[in-house]
C-alpha cells in the first residue's frame, strides 16, 4: 500500500526535522543487508525500519531456538520447533516488516559464509551491510569483499553486558554535519562591499532614541570597530585587555538621559556580549584546509564523487574570489532590533551569499565540462547546500579490519596507552578479541553452560595470552575480567542489544544521509558502568 | 552513593521476597507460557557469581522468580520512551508492569512508537501498548491501572514538570525514624530523556541521591522571545509562530470559546500555519514553513535501554546501579559522559531545609513572584502564595483559578509591608512542579 506524501509526511513528521526531506529520500533509496537476526540485529533493523528504509534483507542460516524467542521482540514463541523448521530470517522478516509498511522486508536462509563462498558479489547490491555476532573469521571475510567493493560494513555484538560497533567504510564524505555551537560567520573584520554599504548608511550619533535602541548589534560592533581601527592603526582588538577596551568603547555609545544615567539598550548590551566572538578573524580551519589539500581534490576526473567536485570549486572560489576566505554562509543569529533594520541586514548577507554560491557554481561548471559531465549533474540546490556548509565539511575514514587485524599494522600504541586505565573500555576490547580466539579453538563461546564456567576461565587466560603474545602488547588483563566474560557464557541480554541497536541504527542512519558525523572507528558499551568510549583501531 | 543505605534497602528487600514467595506456594504457579531457554540469556547474570556483581548478590534460581512473579514496576509515559521501557522491561523477565499515561495516539507517534498502528490512532496509548505487550510476550501482564505498591518506577515522559511531579511524589513516601530514613520506604526512581540526538539516564533513590530538583540547572532552559519582539517587532518565522500561537489564538477563538490550541490536531495547525504566514509576510519576513509550527523534535530509542538496564540490576543486585547521571550525544561520532550528581544542601525538594527569601519591604509581591518563576533552582510555573496573617490563612496569589486569580492580582503591586506581612514570616507556595505545598522564611533586608 503505497502512502501519499502528505501521510508519509505526517507519520515521519518528527524525524524530517532532524534529517530534512532530502536525508528522508536517502534513506527511502537505501537497502540495508542485516546478517543474523538476533535480539541486536532486529532491534538495530526496528530503528530503520519505523522511520522508513526502503528495504532490508536478512541473511541468517539459524532456526530459532527458545533461548532466541526469549530475548527478541521480533520472534514469537510459535515459531520455536515447527514442522517445517522455522528460520530465524524468515520469522524476523514477518515481525519487522508489520511495523512499517513503506518498507520492503526481504530474508536469505543462508550463512554468510556459504554466500562468501558461492556468490560474494550478492554483497553489493546494498548500500550498507551490518554483521552481528559474527565469529571472527566470517567478520574479516565478509570485511575484505566490502572493502574492495566500497561498501560500509558495520560490525555489532553484544556480549553479555558489553556492546561493540566496529565502523568499516574507505572514505565517508558529510556535508551536513550539524554541528553543535558553530561560531557566526559575520566578517566583521573584513566587511564586504555591501556590508560596509549598509554599515555607512547608519548613523549612530544622528539617529532618534527609538531607532538607536534597535540598531542590530552587527552595526554597533562595527561602527566602534571603525572608531578603533583609526586609533589603532587598523589591528583588530587583540587580547584580553584590548577587547575589555573595545566593550568599554561601546558601552560609552549608550544613551543617557537627562540625569546622566545610561538608558535601558539592550542591543548595545548584545553588542558588548558579542564582542570576544564577533572579533574572531575570518579564517579557515584547519580541518577544511586538509579537506582542499586531499588527494582527491586535485585530481578531477569522470569518476570524482559530487562532494570532491565542490570542494576543488570552492577552493577556487577561495583562491581566486574569495580573497582566501569561503563563501559568505548567508546567516545571522536573532538580535535585538525592529523588523525592517534585522531584515535589511540578514538580506545583505543572504545576497552575498547567492552571489558567492554562483560564483561557486561556475567553477562546478567548468570543472564537470573538463570532464565531459553535463553541468546538470550537479544541481544548484547541491551547490547551495555545499557554500553555506563549507566551514563544517568532514571527512571520515575508516581503517580496514585487515589492517586492524595484522600484526604489522595493529595501531599498538592506541591499546597499551588507553590500557593505563585498567579498568577503562580498552580491557573489554581485549577480552571480546580473546572470546573469539577462544571460539576459534574450542568452536564454541567460554561459559555458555554453568558446568563449563569455572574450567573455562584457565583456557580463556590462555587465549588471552596468546593474543598479547602475538600482537607484543605489553599490557595486563585483569583477571577479574577473565572471570567475568566467562560468565557472560556469550549471553545477549535485550537492554543491552536495545541500547547498542539504537546506537547502531544512529550510525547506519548518518552513513546514508551522510548528515552528522559517524563515529571513528570502534566504539565500546559497558552497561555495567554506564560508560562508553570510542577508539581509533 | 551511600552503600550501607542501599544494602539496608536490599535486605528489606529480600525479607519481603520471602514473603511473598511463601505466599505463592500456598497461591500456586502461575502459567506463563514457559519454554526451554527461555531465560538462558538473563540467568547467566542471576545464578552465577561474578567479580563485578553487588557486595549483596546471591546467585539463585530465586531471583528469576522474584523478577517474573513478584517485582512490581510503574512505567511512566507510553510514547516513544515508554514503548521501548515497556518492550525491555518485558524481555528482561519482568512481568508485573504497570503503565501509565494520558495521551492518545496520533498518525505522527507511529514513525516510532511501535507499539501503535493506524488502526490504533486515537486510542489511549497505555491500553494499546499494554495489549500488544501482552499479546507479543507470553505471560506478561502488563496493566494500565494504578497499584498502590511498586518496587521501581521508570519514567518515559518528555516534560520536566512531570517529573518534578514524580520526583515530588516519591519524596513525600520516605518515612523517617527519629530523623533517620528508613529504607524500604524508598522507591527508586529511573529517569531518562532524549532529544534529537542528546539525551540522559539517571537513577535516583529519593532521599540518598541527588534528585530531579537537585539538578534542575542541567535542564535546558525553554526559548521564550520577548514579548516586544512577538508583538511588535518579529524578526524570525518563529516570533511570527509565536504571535499566532499566544496573542491571536487567545483573541480569535477560532475553535471555539475555551478550545486550546492542540498541538496534535492538523486542523488547529493549518489555522496557525496560515495565520503565520500572513503575519511574516506583513512584516517581510520568509521561510514559515508547516513543519516550524509544529514544535517538537524525535527521540531515539537509546537512553531507555541504559534505564531498562538499571531497572534489572537493582530488582536483581546482579550489579552495583549507575551513580548516577549519564549524559549522551551522538551528533558527532558517539559521547558519553557519567558522573555522580551531587545532592543539593538546600534543594527545595529533598533537602527537608527551609527555603530563604530575602526580600526588602517595599519590594512588591510580583517581584517574589517573579523570584519564584525565575530562579534557576526553582523554576516554578504558576506558584500559588498564600500566608497566616492575623491567625487566618490568605491566599495572597493563585494563577490557576480565574476568579481567584482576578481577585487576588491587586495584591501583586502591593509591598509585602502593605500586605501585611512581617520578618521571618512563613510563607506557603503551592506549584504544578511539586506535590507538596514548599515553605519558604521571609526575611526582610533593609
Amino acid at each position: 500500500m503505497a502512502a501519499t506524501k502528505a501521510s508519509k509526511d505526517q507519520k515521519y513528521d518528527r524525524q524530517l526535522r532532524l534529517w530534512g526531506d532530502h536525508g528522508q529520500e536517502e534513506l527511502e533509496n537505501a537497502h540495508v543487508c542485516l546478517i543474523n537476526s538476533t535480539a541486536s540485529g532486529t532491534e538495530i533493523l526496528k530503528n530503520l525500519v519505523l522511520p522508513g528504509i526502503g528495504a532490508f534483507t536478512i541473511v541468517d542460516g539459524h532456526k530459532v531456538s527458545g533461548e532466541d524467542v526469549g530475548n527478541n521482540f521480533f520472534l514469537s514463541n510459535n515459531s520455536i520447533g515447527r514442522v517445517s523448521d522455522y528460520n530465524r530470517a524468515q520469522a524476523a522478516t514477518e515481525l519487522l516488516q508489520e511495523l512499517n509498511t513503506d518498507v520492503s522486508g526481504n530474508f536469505v536462509e543462508e550463512s554468510p559464509d556459504k554466500l562468501l563462498d558461492n556468490d560474494p558479489e550478492f554483497f553489493h547490491r546494498f548500500t550498507l551491510v551490518i554483521g552481528v555476532q559474527l565469529p571472527e573469521s566470517t567478520c574479516l571475510r565478509l570485511g575484505s569483499v566490502l572493502w574492495n567493493a566500497n561498501i560500509p560494513f558495520l560490525v555489532c555484538r553484544t556480549y553479555g553486558l558489553v556492546g561493540y560497533m566496529r565502523l568499516v567504510v574507505q572514505e565517508h564524505t558529510v556535508i551536513e554535519s550539524h554541528p553543535d555551537n558553530a561560531l557566526e560567520d559575520l566578517r566583521l573584520d573584513q566587511p564586504f562591499a555591501e556590508l560596509k554599504n549598509q554599515i555607512q548608511s547608519y548613523d549612530l550619533e544622528g539617529m532618534g532614541k527609538k531607532d538607536h535602541s534597535h540598531t542590530p548589534w552587527i552595526i554597533i560592533v562595527a561602527k566602534y570597530l571603525d572608531k578603533w581601527f583609526s586609533e589603532h592603526n587598523c589591528q583588530l582588538p587583540k587580547n584580553y585587555k584590548e577587547k575589555e577596551a573595545f566593550k568599554q568603547l561601546i558601552r560609552q555609545g549608550i544613551l543617557k538621559n537627562e540625569k546622566g544615567t545610561p538608558e535601558d539598550e539592550e542591543n548595545f548590551e548584545e553588542a558588548i556580549k558579542n564582542v570576544n566572538t564577533a572579533l574572531n578573524p575570518t579564517k579557515i580551519s584547519s580541518g577544511v584546509d586538509d579537506i582542499f589539500n586531499g588527494e582527491q581534490c586535485n585530481d578531477i576526473t569522470s569518476q570524482t564523487p559530487a562532494f570532491w567536485v565542490m570542494t576543488r570549486a570552492v577552493r577556487e572560489f577561495v583562491q581566486n574570489n574569495g580573497g582566501g576566505n569561503l563563501p559568505v554562509r548567508g546567516s545571522i543569529p536573532d538580535m535585538i532590533a525592529d523588523s525592517e533594520k534585522f531584515i535589511n541586514l540578514q538580506n545583505i548577507y543572504r545576497e552575498k551569499a547567492m552571489q558567492d554560491a554562483s560564483v561557486v557554481s561556475k567553477h562546478v561548471e567548468s570543472l564537470l565540462q573538463s570532464v565531459g559531465k553535463p553541468s546538470a549533474s550537479i544541481s544548484e540546490q547541491d551547490i547551495k547546500l555545499f557554500c553555506k556548509n563549507a566551514a563544517f565539511l568532514r571527512v571520515v575514514r575508516c581503517r580496514s579490519l585487515a589492517e586492524e587485524y595484522s600484526v604489522e599494522t595493529v595501531n599498538k600504541d592506541e591499546i597499551t596507552c588507553c590500557m593505563d586505565s585498567a579498568d577503562g573500555e580498552m580491557v573489554l576490547y581485549l577480552m571480546l578479541r580473546s572470546v573469539d580466539r577462544f571460539y576459534q579453538q574450542h568452536s564454541r563461546y567460554p561459559g555458555v553452560y554453568n558446568y563449563q564456567v569455572e574450567e573455562d576461565i584457565s583456557k580463556l587466560k590462555l587465549c588471552v595470552n596468546s593474543l598479547l603474545q602475538e600482537y607484543s602488547l605489553n599490557v595486563n588483563v585483569k583477571d577479574d575480567y577473565i572471570h567475568e566474560f566467562c560468565r557472560y557464557g556469550a549471553s545477549e541480554p535485550h537492554t543491552v542489544a536495545s541500547f547498542l541497536g539504537g546506537c547502531a541504527a544512529q550510525e547506519a542512519i548518518k552513513i546514508i544521509t551522510r548528515q552528522f558525523v559517524p563515529f571513528n572507528n570502534t566504539f565500546i558499551y559497558n552497561a555495567m558502568s554506564q560508560t562508553t568510549a570510542t577508539f581509533q583501531l | 552513593m551511600n552503600l550501607l543505605l542501599f544494602s539496608l534497602f536490599r535486605e528489606k528487600k529480600r525479607r519481603r521476597v520471602v514473603e511473598l514467595t511463601e505466599k505463592m506456594v500456598v497461591d500456586g504457579g502461575r502459567d506463563g507460557g514457559e519454554w526451554d531457554g527461555r531465560w538462558n540469556h538473563i540467568n547467566m547474570f542471576l545464578e552465577r557469581p561474578g567479580p563485578f556483581t553487588h557486595p549483596d548478590f546471591e546467585p539463585s534460581t530465586e531471583s528469576l522468580q522474584f523478577l517474573l512473579d513478584t517485582c512490581k514496576i510503574l512505567v511512566i509515559g507510553a510514547g516513544g520512551l515508554g514503548c521501548e521501557l515497556l518492550k525491555d522491561l518485558a524481555l528482561s523477565g519482568f512481568r508485573h508492569i504497570h503503565v501509565v499515561d494520558m495521551d492518545t495516539i496520533d498518525v505522527s507517534n507511529l514513525n516510532r512508537q511501535f507499539l501503535f498502528r493506524l488502526k490504533d490512532v486515537g486510542r489511549p496509548k497505555a491500553d494499546i501498548a499494554a495489549d500488544f505487550i501482552n499479546g507479543r510476550i507470553p505471560g506478561c501482564n502488563v496493566l494500565c491501572l494504578p497499584h498502590p505498591e511498586f518496587h521501581i518506577i521508570v519514567c518515559g515522559l518528555d516534560s520536566i514538570i512531570a517529573r518534578r511531579w514524580m520526583n515530588g511524589m516519591l519524596l513525600s513516601l520516605l518515612v523517617y525514624e527519629d530523623g533517620v530514613l528508613d529504607p524500604s520506604s524508598i522507591i527508586p526512581l529511573i529517569d531518562g530523556g532524549t532529544e534529537g540526538f542528546k539525551g540522559n539516564a539517571r537513577v535516583i533513590f529519593p532521599g540518598m541521591t541527588a534528585c530531579i530538583d537537585c539538578t534542575l540547572e542541567l535542564y535546558p532552559p525553554q526559548i521564550n522571545f520577548p514579548m516586544c519582539t512577538i508583538a511588535s517587532m518579529p524578526r524570525l518565522p518563529e516570533h511570527c509562530v509565536e504571535y499566532v500561537r499566544m496573542l491571536l489564538w487567545p483573541k480569535e477563538k477560532p475553535f471555539g470559546d475555551g478550545v486550546g490550541l492542540d498541538a496534535d490536531d492538523p486542523e488547529h495547525i493549518q489555522w496557525v500555519y496560515q495565520k503565520s504566514q500572513e503575519r511574516a509576510a506583513e512584516f517581510s519576513i520568509t521561510g514559515i514553513t508547516y513543519r516550524l509550527t509544529q514544535g517538537e523534535n524525535t527521540h531515539s530509542a537509546i537512553l531507555n535501554s541504559a534505564c531498562a538496564t538499571e531497572v534489572f540490576k537493582i530488582a536483581s543486585s546482579a550489579y552495583i546501579p549507575l551513580n548516577n547521571y549519564m549524559v549522551f550525544n551522538d551528533v558527532d561520532g558517539l559521547y558519553t559522559y557519567t558522573f555522580e550528581a551531587e545532592r543539593k544542601e538546600n534543594c527545595s525538594a529533598c533537602s527537608q531545609v527551609p527555603q530563604d527569601l530575602y526580600f526588602s519591604p517595599s519590594a512588591k509581591l510580583q517581584e517574589v513572584l517573579d523570584y519564584l518563576t525565575e530562579n534557576a533552582s526553582l523554576q516554578m510555573k504558576s506558584p500559588a502564595i498564600t500566608a497566616t496573617l492575623e491567625g487566618k490563612n490568605k491566599t495572597l496569589y493563585l494563577q490557576t483559578v480565574a476568579s481567584i486569580e482576578q481577585r487576588t492580582r491587586p495584591n501583586l503591586s502591593k509591598s509585602l509591608k502593605e500586605l501585611g506581612l512581617l520578618d521571618g514570616q512563613e510563607l506557603a507556595v503551592a506549584d504544578v512542579t511539586t506535590p507538596q505545598t514548599v515553605l519558604f522564611k521571609l526575611s526582610f533586608t533593609s
